[in-house]
């Protein structure tokens, strides 16, 4: 018999695994990997603004994400820092914010471990829902923007010369992304969000000649790295979340040595 | 006479401290190709994004004529190789009614081979024939070419520059580019805009060629038709064209140039 506890770190695992595919995709063709980082560190003070506000921690860290993704985009117009610069100052500027504002609450302890590499197997009821509801809403708005994301992935300017809206949908993605990292923060923590959505993608690359085929393989591949981390961290107590971007990182090693056909 | 399809009005461009167009007045007619010559750091490429309504001139008007259709052939498209994207889908990506089949389009652009290769793997001359067909797709009445030959070895460009004035007879499309030779594109080309900033000089590649400010901004190799200018050197004066019956004019267009040396 599968324990309740576990099987719900399964089921969890899985979600965040068919959200992380897609989007994992498009951090690695849009090179957002640093933007991705910079959205996950924010998520402590998310945290913070959870225990605040006393509402749904998982909300919390929706917001700052949200907010984040915001700021970063308005920022991309100015033209006094190199954007990574900016990303470093903010990554490191909300993650140290974060650790200093639930230091200042006397009365909260946290288990800063879980959130900074995540606690699979403490996955309860309500995370389930949040991961499979904010994880559809987070698909099907990917769905519904996918054909001009693309076209905006291969030049933004040639996307708007030929009327596609692309302020717009950018917007929308970066609103979606900052979800996807919000619901994903429960299985891997915010220091390997990253990780879970750029190498089942980088794994699938070698495999796939469209897009969408890259972004179902790395869902595939995502949900063995879930498994394979899950039973490790079953079986041998290792921790979950570095356990399943281990397994990713085998899969992702074994898809280099294997031939391709 | 026919309308205009493209009128820019008194386009100035000022971003932050820096001016980079200054009282620009461009028309492009029906079927009419215009080249725009001028050093780095000119104002080319925005005069073109301008043009092409991705940014907004400090002040200045833009006309497009009610039928237009602009087709945009980016000055180059950078592909991750992680993303996995053949010419085929590429095409299918363009927002369009058209159907012709996407084998004859890219047949008339002299690339009909590279329909299953992956985007990434194109070499410079295939991916701008191929910019190029996805630009046709819409059919459009006016073509925007940024650099349409950069990267592309010399016999490569001669060729796109014939197939661009092809595109002008058989689509009777106007066309609107930015080019650093000249000489390349002077069969192929009605008007010549020579651009620093401002425009200096404009009209036919003969009459352009041997103007004075044109000599100035290129160099007296390029004005002598030797087309051996070296890029890099392009600011450098040329005092010995003084002789030149402008002699009065070009003393203007120095004191302008001194002044504006941009970057």
């Amino acid at each position: 018999m599968i324990d309740d506890f576990l099987l719900r770190a399964l089921v969890g695992g899985i979600g965040v695994a068919l959200v992380a595919g897609p989007f994992g995709s498009f951090v690695v063709w849009r090179r957002l990997a640093y933007f991705g980082d910079t959205l996950s560190h924010s998520a402590l003070l998310g945290v913070a603004l959870g225990f605040i506000l006393n509402i749904n921690l998982t909300l919390g860290i929706f917001i700052i994400c949200q907010t984040l993704a915001i700021l970063l985009f308005v920022s991309q117009y100015q033209r006094q820092l190199t954007s990574d610069t900016l990303l470093g100052i903010l990554s490191h500027g909300s993650l140290s914010l974060g650790l200093v504002a639930l230091a200042y609450m006397d009365d909260v302890r946290i288990d800063l471990v879980g959130y900074l590499f995540g606690d699979i197997l403490a996955i309860s009821a309500t995370d389930l829902y949040w991961i499979y509801g904010a994880g559809g809403v987070a698909l099907l708005g990917l769905m519904w923007i996918w054909k001009p994301l693309l076209s905006i992935t291969i030049h933004e300017d040639l996307a708007r010369v030929e009327g596609l809206p692309v302020d717009r949908t950018n917007w929308l993605f970066l609103g979606l992304i900052a979800l996807t990292v919000a619901i994903m923060m429960k299985v891997v923590g915010m220091l390997l969000v990253t990780a879970l959505l750029i190498i089942p993608a980088a794994t699938a690359r070698r495999f796939a000649s469209t897009p969408e085929m890259m972004a179902i393989l790395a869902i595939v591949i995502g949900c063995f790295s879930v498994i394979g981390g899950l039973l490790g961290s079953y079986y041998y107590d290792t921790p979950s979340g570095p356990s399943i971007v281990v397994s990713g990182c085998l899969l992702f090693l074994l898809s280099i040595i294997v031939p391709r056909k | 006479m026919n309308k205009a399809l493209l009128n820019l009005n008194a386009i100035n461009l000022v971003l932050g401290e820096r001016t980079l167009l200054e009282n620009i007045n461009l028309q492009l007619n029906p079927a009419e190709i215009v080249t725009i010559v001028g050093p780095n750091g000119a104002g080319k490429t925005s005069l073109l994004r301008v043009a092409l309504g991705l940014q907004k001139p400090t002040s200045g008007t833009v006309q497009l004529a009610d039928n237009i259709t602009i087709g945009y052939v980016p000055q180059k498209i950078h592909i991750d190789p992680t993303f996995p994207m053949t010419v085929r889908r590429f095409l299918a990506l363009a927002k369009t009614t058209h159907k012709k089949p996407f084998e004859e389009l890219l047949a008339e652009v002299g690339a009909e081979h590279i329909i299953d290769a992956p985007l990434h793997t194109l070499s410079g001359g295939e991916l701008q024939r191929l910019l190029m067909a996805r630009a046709l797709i819409r059919n459009p009445n006016v073509l925007v070419l940024d650099e349409p030959v950069q990267g592309v070895d010399v016999h490569g460009q001669s060729e796109l520059y014939s197939l661009i004035s092809r595109v002008r007879t058989e689509r009777n499309c106007a066309i609107l580019m930015v080019s650093h030779d000249l000489h390349l594109v002077m069969s192929s080309t009605d008007r010549v805009l020579c651009l620093n900033q401002h425009i200096c000089c404009s009209g036919t590649p003969e009459v352009v060629v041997s103007h004075p400010a044109y000599a100035q901004l290129f160099g007296k190799h390029a004005a002598s038709h030797l087309a051996l200018y070296v890029h890099e050197k392009s600011h450098e004066h040329n005092h010995a064209l003084t002789e030149h019956d402008h002699s009065h004019q070009h003393n203007q267009f120095c004191e302008h140039l001194e002044g504006k040396k941009s970057d």
